[in-house]
């Protein structure tokens, strides 16, 4: 990433809810306009037009950069003027709805593209977002609750913030608040009902953001400690730095499977949690990789640039035996453990290649292998 | 009769609604009484019936606009008078904070028994409570403070709560409430480092309370959990595959997780005093390692672990391999292979022998 040219970065602090309207455009406006009062420079970047009353209320009193307005296939949309924050540089700038998808056309995709430009300009950025809109957590907010969500932010994104506000209410207080008509009119709230904020949904999604925040408040104080202790101290109750020799190394050995997704964002997960390193790694038996099938390619290329984009290393190698190859790169590389797609193949496939999965257990003498569970959704409610 | 009958659904409907925030400042008093102020707006009878002696001028502001009732005097000082709040049958009671020793003479010892009193009497509770007064944390937060707590309160209170709801602000600002200069965006020094693991600590605690309530609230719905958000960890043991590996793996994975570690040993029918011996080492490492472990007698262990795994909501399973393999294997297949494919939607982590 480019350096800025304003000297120090930006920092930026997240507001983690679970749903439209647990409160995270409230608090993050009501801690903004505290910050005002100090005398601090703040501005509103972007905040939900459909917001609610009282959060507009809060909104009032805090200066506006006004929103972009675009025009895609004839119709007109507003979006974040990231070039006028610019120009305006704030010291904070609050940003609404990390995970949103700009109208095409636009400089970048996405907000949170949007927010590193800000922050690069060394402007402070505040924003919000759902818990399942982390990447990693993409197959298991299917899992419970039936729903793919499609807007997500690479899981760095949220190690770059410098502090994570949980906003917690209960699913009881905020489906009290739908039923008023609080968070979406009429239609919108009985749809709302019956599909997303179903009570189970809801009290899933809140564990996982208060999970999620428990976990970075951890990583916080790992880093703290990291930049404080002197070496060859334990710091803390809870935190002891992980030696470099037990470091673990997760390899995710992908195919053109769409199960390859699912892997890849279990190995990001565990990989962080474990403060450990990933790599995904592709073999292909043919003599160069571009010999291999164009559909079976542009599968494994969009598999390698999804890693990517989660800050995951790949490594595209050659082997004409595909267990051995990843065994022995694994070896080479002092991999701890091997992430594999549970097989969905047929007895006669098994038969012919030999079982793939019991092959690599066979030859990892150093190694752990790891299934991965296929989390498609198994949880009705 | 009919009476009695409102009386009784009324008694149902009382609902008990914790506020818990980490340390003072965090602004658990505000946002409860900000809810009582809103349920008054909203046409709710909500009385006050203790509040806690030093207020900020927001919270003062809030308790201007509600009705606060006169705390039952003791010569050693004062309790919440439940009589009293009784005899007024209030909607809603504040109560604050909960972890609070009553004055001699009183006749229940801790202010949660009072609310206990309410809530039968049909009265719903807010109330607010520190991370210090949960018994079962308050040598960890004194480990972490040095601050140690006399008037505590009980972790099942938590769990038996209708809703618990955690005020989360960063340690700057909880700080800076209390009269210090704020810093930067995350941990600036060692006194926000130590109110981080508070902080940590009361976020698992609610989310501990959450995931009880969840996966009640499926059961009885005719749901069985099948995948809860907590990493559960399920080791298996075996005399003959070495497990200190597993069980040290275990152990790290739990720790960096913040999740759950099981352990459990399949029993056969018949097996030698050597088995035995190296079982009983087995167990006890894992119990060490802070599993819990079960013993478990089945013929069929694929069956038994997965049926163990599934009744446990557990994640991922640890299982040995041998390379050597028995004739039963080659009869009836590897069981490492057989377990990955009965325990479908739980990764499967397979350590070398």
């Amino acid at each position: 990433m480019a350096e800025p040219n304003s000297g120090r970065r930006g920092s930026l602090k997240l507001y983690l809810g679970y749903a439209a309207g647990v409160g995270k455009t409230f608090q993050m406006l009501a801690d903004g306009h505290a910050a005002h009062e100090r005398g601090a420079d703040v501005a509103i970047g972007y905040f939900e037009p459909h917001a609610r009353p009282d959060t507009i209320a809060q909104a009032e009193t805090l200066g506006h950069v006004p929103r972009r307005k675009v025009e895609y296939r004839g119709r007109a949309f507003e979006d974040m003027d990231t070039q006028a924050i610019l120009e305006r540089h704030p010291e904070i700038v609050l940003v609404d709805e990390l995970a949103h998808t700009n109208v095409p056309g636009s400089e970048r995709n996405k907000r949170w593209e949007d927010v590193q430009a800000l922050l690069d300009a060394g402007i402070e950025v505040w924003a919000t977002m759902n818990v399942q809109h982390i990447e990693s957590l993409n197959d298991q907010v299917w899992q419970i609750t039936g729903i793919r969500v499609r807007e997500t932010v690479p899981d760095w994104i949220i190690k770059q913030a410098g502090e994570i506000v949980a906003i917690d209410v209960t699913p009881e207080a905020l489906l009290n608040r739908l039923k008023r008509g609080a968070v979406y009119g009429p239609q919108m709230a009985q749809k709302a009902l019956e599909g997303f904020f179903r009570e189970s949904n809801l009290g899933a999604l809140r564990e996982m953001t208060l999970r999620q925040a428990a976990h970075e408040v951890d990583a916080r104080q790992a880093a703290y400690d990291e930049t404080t202790a002197p070496p060859d101290t334990i710091p803390n109750i809870g935190n002891e730095k992980v030696p470099e020799l037990a470091r673990e190394r997760i390899l995710v050995h992908v195919t053109a499977d769409p199960s390859a997704a699912m892997l890849i964002r279990r190995g990001r997960r565990v990989a962080d949690y474990l403060q450990g390193e990933c790599v995904v790694v592709y073999v292909h038996r043919t003599p160069v990789f571009a010999d291999v099938p164009t559909d079976e390619r542009a599968k494994v290329e969009k598999h390698l640039a999804f890693a990517r984009n989660l800050r995951i290393q790949t490594e595209v190698i050659q082997g004409r035996d595909i267990s051995e190859t990843v065994v022995e790169f694994a070896h080479r590389h002092q991999v701890t453990q091997i992430f594999v797609a549970r097989s969905h193949r047929h007895l006669w496939d098994g038969l012919r290649r030999g079982n793939y999965v019991e092959e690599i257990v066979r030859l990892a003498h150093d190694f752990q292998v790891t299934v991965v569970a296929d989390r498609s959704r198994r949880q009705v409610s | 009769m009919r009476r009695l009958q409102a009386e009784r659904s009324r008694a149902e409907r009382a609902r008990l609604k914790i506020f818990l925030g980490y340390a003072p400042g965090v602004g658990k008093s505000y946002r409860m009484l900000d809810e009582a102020c809103r349920r008054l707006s909203r046409g709710e009878d909500v009385v006050v019936g203790a509040v806690q002696e030093k207020q900020s001028e927001d919270v003062q502001a809030l308790l201007c606009k509600l009705d606060l009732l006169p705390m039952a005097e003791f010569p050693e000082g004062h309790a919440l008078d439940v009589p009293a709040v009784l005899a007024r049958r209030p909607q809603v009671c504040v109560v604050d904070p909960l972890a609070f020793q009553n004055p001699p003479g009183s006749k229940n010892l801790y202010r949660w028994q009072d609310v206990l009193d309410l809530l039968e009497g049909g009265v719903s509770i807010l109330t607010g409570l520190n991370l210090l007064h949960v018994e079962e944390l308050s040598k960890k937060v004194e480990v972490v403070t040095g601050k140690c707590a006399t008037d505590t309160v009980p972790k099942s209170f938590l769990l038996a709560a209708d809703e618990i709801v955690i005020v989360d602000v960063p340690p700057d600002l909880a700080l800076s409430r209390l009269g210090e200069k704020l810093t930067s965006v995350g941990i600036s020094n060692e006194r926000e480092r130590q109110l981080s693991e508070l902080r940590e600590l009361a976020l698992l605690l609610t989310a501990e309370v959450v995931e009880a309530q969840l996966i009640h609230y499926l059961r009885e719905h005719g749901i069985e959990p099948l995948a809860g958000m907590q990493e559960r960890f399920l080791l298996c043991l075996t005399p003959c595959a070495s497990a200190k590996a597993m069980i040290e793996s275990g152990k790290r994975n739990k720790d960096r997780f913040q999740g759950e570690l099981f352990a459990v040993y399949v029993r056969p029918p018949e097996n030698s005093e050597e088995e035995r011996a190296a079982i009983r080492t087995y167990l006890a490492m894992a119990r060490e390692a802070g599993a819990t472990v079960e013993v478990l007698d089945s013929s069929d262990p694929t069956s038994a672990i997965v049926e163990f795994a599934r009744q446990k909501c557990i994640t991922q399973i640890f299982i040995g391999h041998s390379s050597r393999k028995s004739w039963q294997d080659r009869i009836f297949g590897d069981p490492v292979q057989k377990l990955i494919r009965a325990a479908e939607g739980i990764d499967v982590r397979v350590f070398p022998h």
